[in-house]
């Protein structure tokens, strides 16, 4: 199988030089799905942002599907992001845009023709039982409804991995039991491989997973 | 209407400084037209034993614009009732001759000074007059709308400035957001600041509409106009072309500078 990710010795840190990763390898395969857990501060959301490229390893090496996160340049990183679909837990929608804009996001910057874009956003839209709202606005949603949208605008433009950081924090059971079927339907019929920060694995996960778990510094994978 | 107030914060803002940029063209205008009457209106009077030619005085002297003898004849003919015909002829052969000398521009005192004494230093030339004390004092309270002025133009600068910065800071804040977002997609820095772009461009255009209008309704009421007329100066309050040109010209250039500034001190959110 491929491997999408690579971390090699990797060690992360902040501009005070607390390291917060320490030499840690791991790597993670093309299609699979994988939970990272562990206490607040651990450093769980800081590995995720070096998955995207918004911290650099202070050591080591990391490749995010073929592309080396160390010294990247900015328009190598405007490239790997555009593969990449993000999903946060305070959702990080453009307000001021509509939910169809929102969505429509990737595919903008990725110069899709229009037409093509707005079947997919309808596409997208219906899939995640929100097309009936594409005209509105994100503070006009519930906070399920804006994570959905979220969850649509990162998987609109086909990426090779969905990054989520606590995805389902700010939601009910409900709302969450929608996300993570979201994340699972991803996974399964559109084979991307899904990293998720969360604190707790759901209960309700109906296909296999990969758990890595962060402790002192150190990443080492649950069996 | 959130659209709407996010551009009026920086139409305002323009609107505010085109506005007073033009004020102080129309007070720069006047000033200047000021100056101009009062040179029209100020000469120096010579007195000299013969004729003098102005091409040679202009050649001397670069201050001086023209030179027009003042004929005696008016003062001749109120003593005819009281002189005969020979002490007329007398008097007329034994007049000196006298000139008014006009300027190229309304002279400082030192220059006036310079101009007198070399004048009198000359051999045909008797005496020079030049009305300095009531020169002066026009001169000083020329200075003095000039010095007015500049502190206002200063002032207008630092306002200016002020309101820029501050525009800047709502700008960041307004915008910041929605950059890291597409950043965070990998939007390229050009695709990221389009809006920024577009909004600096309409808001200038708008605001430079704004004062062509505002000064087209200032003209129309001719409120203005008669008021320079009532002081005998000509002003152009608003020149349709040139100063549309500046105004457009200077809001685009600020408002892109604006957008410009911001894009560069902004940063990731990590």
């Amino acid at each position: 199988m491929d491997k999408v990710i690579i971390a090699n010795d990797l060690t992360l840190s902040y501009n005070n030089n607390e390291t917060i990763i320490n030499q840690s390898n791991f790597s993670i395969n093309s299609g699979e799905f994988v939970f990272i857990t562990g206490a607040s501060g651990s450093g769980k959301s800081t590995l995720l942002k070096s998955l995207y490229g918004a911290i650099a390893p202070k050591q080591g090496e990391l490749i995010v599907g073929g592309v080396k996160i160390n010294d990247i340049s900015s328009k190598k990183l405007n490239f790997l992001r555009r593969h990449v679909g993000i999903v946060f837990q305070d959702y990080k929608l453009i307000k001021e845009w509509t939910i169809e804009k929102n969505v429509m996001l990737p595919l903008i910057i990725s110069g899709y023709a229009k037409d093509v874009s707005e079947i997919q956003v309808q596409k997208l839209l219906t899939h995640v039982k929100l097309n009936h709202q594409m005209g509105k606005y994100p503070p006009e949603l519930s906070g399920g409804e804006q994570q959905r949208v979220a969850m649509a605008r990162a998987l609109a433009h086909n990426p090779i991995i969905i990054l989520a950081d606590e995805p389902t924090g700010n939601l009910d059971d409900y709302s969450a039991q929608v996300i993570w079927n979201l994340l699972e339907g991803a996974c399964t019929q559109l084979k991307t491989t899904i990293v998720v920060v969360t604190h707790h694995i759901p209960e309700t996960m109906k296909i296999d997973y990969k758990h890595l778990h962060i402790e002192y510094g150190s990443i080492y994978e649950v069996s | 209407m959130k659209s709407l107030k996010n551009h009026f914060s920086l139409i305002a803002a323009l609107f505010t400084i085109l506005f007073t940029l033009q004020v102080y063209q129309i007070l720069e205008r006047t000033i200047t037209a000021y100056e101009e009457s009062l040179r029209a209106n100020y000469s120096i009077v010579v007195i000299a034993n013969t004729e003098l030619e102005e091409a040679s005085l202009k050649s001397q002297f670069t201050l001086i614009r023209s030179l027009e003898e003042v004929s005696p004849e008016k003062v001749i003919k109120r003593l005819e009732k009281e002189m005969d015909k020979t002490s007329l002829g007398l008097l007329r052969a034994s007049l000196p001759r006298f000139y008014r000398l006009s300027l190229e521009h309304y002279p400082e005192p030192e220059e006036v000074d310079m101009l007198s004494s070399q004048l009198e230093n000359m051999k045909q030339i008797k005496r020079v007059e030049s009305f300095s004390k009531t020169h002066d004092q026009i001169y000083k309270l020329l200075l003095l709308y000039k010095g007015i002025t500049q502190v206002f133009a200063f002032a207008i600068f630092v306002v200016t400035l002020l309101l820029i910065i501050k525009e800047m800071r709502i700008w960041q804040f307004q915008h910041a957001e929605r950059m890291n977002i597409m950043a965070l997609f990998g939007a390229p820095i050009m695709l990221r600041s389009a809006v920024l772009f577009r909004l600096a461009i309409i808001d200038a255009l708008c605001a430079a509409a704004l004062v062509l209008a505002a000064f087209g309704v200032i003209i129309r009421t001719r409120w203005a106009e008669s008021y320079f007329n009532e002081i005998n100066i000509q002003v152009t309050l608003f020149d349709y072309a040139k100063d549309s040109f500046l105004h457009f010209a200077i809001a685009l250039s600020l408002s892109v500078l604006l957008a410009l500034l911001l894009i560069i001190n902004h940063k990731e959110e990590v």
